[in-house]
């Protein structure tokens, strides 16, 4: 069974949600749509207030090289334009929409039949998925239309599909490629032609067998789409251990994942670019898992952007009593939210509800250099002593010590006995140094 | 409704704390507690319960007293150093010099450096090493154990341990063949069970290997250390003994005499004292193992476990800098 090499954990996987197929959620009286939903520079809103729009009409342009354009997921009217706060705790500009009616932007084509015969051009792909909005839903929210343009001298040969959903508790992949398998085939083919690849892998973890012997059977009508399935370790869906996990290469040291002649992209990601190029549907929508050993129905959610977190958890039962915590996303890499008034994003994959006696984190004591945090690191990196330089202001030597290499999986932290907080001091540290590379280009 | 916890991810967490871990590493001294008290009988028991009293009221009174701090007395260190301290000390020592060496263990080699997890050296054979440069002659006379099957408990005579037999003879200059084959010689078979004489702990390897098991299993110690330890010091006395099998003792012998297991399996891996990656550790290993062979063969002592992992506790922060972990991404690209 094919995976990564060093490193990884094997947290819980409390995949609480992975029976309950997807259903709608029903509109909310209001929606709140964070002008910026992806990595990059912010969109230009073109809306003001007392608009009146449709479905799938657009809000916010991306103007810059890497940002993307946002689109109205209801019909109403703009009421306000104001600063909320968002799911990653920043104050951030967003439009507010009386919803009023569902009235669908006249060019989204609505019919529920498959489209695919893919007709548009290499050129057209591109530029189809950048208007529509498309960005990775993977949570990393990268514009996708950028991952389609190659740089120059450089080529892709294989393109990796992400449906290893390895945080525990989240399963939106899991059911989508259950129930909206076609689409997503047709999907990657449209990235593969987008990016003018011949061979695909839909990398899914063991934990999955029915998506992954449905997929099978589907993917061997799609040439070129090969199913490879993965042992379950954690964090396998990070891109650079995907890739070496499926193809056996390494992505060097602050290179991106072409430098091997990969793209990756999410399942999700994957349907979106299908109902963007084929049915004109900008992303406007996306499945969430809501989940929680606490709440009454775990579940997976059609849910329109900018609908309030706590719509999704009444939906699913209401908020439990013994509520600790409420994460945005998975447990190992997800944000604790300060409010439930916070609106879905596009890279909103789960909401997980966590009980009081779970919120905590355990009491602190000496490190006892067990060296679990070094045998655990996917990056191969040495956590303690990068968390120690950290604590002691030594950016330098933390640069030297290839900090910037770490991708915040948190499996440092999970498995330290001492529990110790070396994400949080590796997080200060990369940002510090971060600061330290830009200002010294300055110079 | 309340407020929101908030804090950064990771919002779960592993099985393992030092406290599961510490008393993982006392279950698995237990069969070897039982070997010894068999052989040993109530004495063995004695020296135990002392050595961790000792311990234990040495780690409250500094943290209470000294250091004001908070008290870290139930997380299972001094209980783990406490049992080792009295693994490593013939089962007749006197009252007195237990707790001195319990003493030396905490006070010394633990608590000065900062207690948990800051120590560079095992605080335990820092506490042996103590008492037996201090009290040659008590450190080194060993209560003669009972025979396997036989009623009762042993009879406090004194003699002189495996190595022992074999050093003192070969220096005489007889043969190790010689030696072997002389009477009162415990043999492959009784070292192996722990019919032999030896400090507490040490005598039973099957006991020690059973807890090693344990411990592997459990996840508390890796392959590393123990590999590269027992495996470099049975190449070095292999080649000795291929050599001259009358002056150099076979790699088997030297495998189940003296402290070679308990040192390998219970105080190597002291994962506070060792290095960190899993190269590093390989050459803590093998360093440890060919020192404690070069000790056994032409040191002034029989034995040799305690000082080389020792030295190599003291070279454990340059191995640590040296070998780093295999970084992700630092190899060339392959196409």
């Amino acid at each position: 069974m094919k995976t990564f090499k060093s490193g990884g954990v094997h947290p819980e996987e409390n995949k609480l949600s992975a029976g309950a197929a997807i259903e709608a959620l029903p509109l909310p009286e209001k929606v709140f749509i964070p002008v910026s939903q992806s990595l990059g520079a912010p969109s230009k809103l073109i809306v003001e207030k007392g608009a009146v729009v449709k479905t799938g009409q657009l809000l916010a342009k991306g103007e810059a090289f890497i940002s993307s354009n946002v689109h109205s997921s209801v019909s109403g009217k703009v009421s306000r334009i104001e600063e909320i706060t968002d799911t990653s705790g920043y104050r951030r500009t967003a439009v507010v929409i009386d919803v009023e009616g569902d009235e669908w932007d006249g060019q989204i084509d609505c019919s529920r039949e498959i489209k695919a015969e893919i007709t548009l051009s290499r050129e057209e792909i591109v530029k189809k998925i950048n208007e529509m909005g498309v960005v990775g839903l993977g949570g990393a929210t990268f514009p996708s239309h950028v991952k389609l343009m190659v740089p120059e001298g450089k080529k892709a040969e294989n393109l990796l599909i992400n449906g290893v959903e390895c945080e525990p508790y989240l399963t939106s992949d899991h059911r989508l490629m259950l129930e909206r398998s076609r689409e997503m085939l047709i999907g990657i083919q449209i990235l593969m032609k987008g990016q003018d690849v011949k061979k695909a892998y839909i990398g899914i973890e063991k934990n999955k067998p029915d998506a992954i012997d449905h997929l099978k059977k589907l993917a061997a009508e799609y040439p070129g789409i090969e199913v490879v399935p993965l042992k379950v370790k954690y964090p396998q869906g990070g891109e650079k251990q995907l890739i070496k996990a499926i193809t056996g290469r390494e992505v060097p040291s602050g290179k991106l994942p072409i430098e091997v002649g990969c793209v990756v992209n999410n399942v999700g990601t994957a349907l979106a670019v299908y109902e963007a190029v084929q049915k004109n549907k900008p992303l406007f929508e996306r499945v969430v898992t809501v989940t929680g050993k606490s709440l009454k129905k775990p579940s997976n959610l059609l849910v329109r952007i900018g609908t309030p977190v706590n719509k999704l958890i009444d939906f699913a039962g209401g908020l439990p009593g013994d509520t600790g915590k409420v994460i945005n996303g998975g447990p190992m890499m997800g944000k604790a939210l300060t409010t439930l008034e916070v609106p879905v994003v596009k890279g909103t994959s789960g909401i997980l509800v966590m009980p009081e006696k779970e919120s905590k984190r355990m009491p602190v004591v000496n490190c006892i250099r067990c060296a679990r945090c070094i045998s655990v690191c996917p990056m191969g990196l040495e956590p303690v002593l990068l968390a120690q330089l950290s604590e002691n202001q030594m950016f330098e030597n933390a640069e030297n010590e290839r900090i910037l290499d770490c991708i915040e999986c948190g499996s440092c932290h999970f498995t330290c006995p001492a529990g110790r907080p070396l994400l949080d001091y590796l997080r200060l540290g990369k940002n510090k140094v971060g600061i330290i590379i830009r200002n010294r280009g300055k110079k | 409704m309340s407020l929101l916890t908030v804090s950064g991810s990771p919002h779960v967490h592993g099985h393992q704390n030092v406290k599961s871990i510490m008393y993982g590493v006392v279950v698995a001294m237990i069969p070897a507690i039982f070997v010894s008290v068999y052989f040993f009988g109530l004495d063995a028991a004695r020296v135990i319960f002392i050595s961790v009293a000792a311990c234990l009221f040495f780690v409250w009174i500094i943290q209470k007293y000294l250091l004001k701090g908070p008290l870290t007395i139930n997380d299972g260190s001094a209980l783990v150093t406490g049992v080792l301290l009295a693994f490593n000390v013939p089962s007749n020592l006197p009252v007195w010099m237990i707790v001195v060496g319990a003493l030396v263990s905490i006070g010394i080699a633990k608590m000065s450096f900062g207690g948990l997890g800051k120590n560079p050296f095992n605080p335990a054979l820092i506490g042996r090493v103590f008492l037996l440069i201090s009290f040659p002659v008590q450190m080194t006379s060993w209560p003669v154990p009972k025979a396997l099957f036989a009623p009762g408990v042993t009879d406090a005579v004194t003699g002189p341990t495996t190595l022992g037999i074999l050093k003192e003879g070969l220096n005489a200059g007889k043969s190790v063949q010689e030696l072997m084959g002389s009477s009162g010689f415990p043999g492959y078979m009784n070292d192996m069970i722990g019919a032999q004489g030896g400090s507490v702990g040490e005598i039973s390897a099957i006991a020690l290997l059973l807890g090693a098991a344990y411990m592997y299993f459990r996840k508390i110690i890796t392959w590393h250390i123990p590999v590269a330890y027992t495996g470099s010091a049975f190449v070095f006395s292999g080649i000795l003994w291929l050599v001259d099998p009358a002056r150099f003792i076979d790699p088997v012998m030297h495998m189940l005499a003296g402290g070679m297991i308990l040192g390998v399996f219970f105080m190597a891996t002291d994962m506070v004292s060792s290095p960190m990656s899993p190269r590093g550790q390989l050459v803590f290993g093998v360093g440890a193992g060919l020192l404690t062979i070069l000790i056994r063969v032409w040191g002034a002592y029989p034995e040799g476990v305690s000082f080389a992992i020792l030295i190599m506790n003291a070279f454990t922060p340059l191995i640590n800098r040296s070998f780093k972990p295999k970084r992700f991404g630092e190899v060339p690209a392959k196409s």
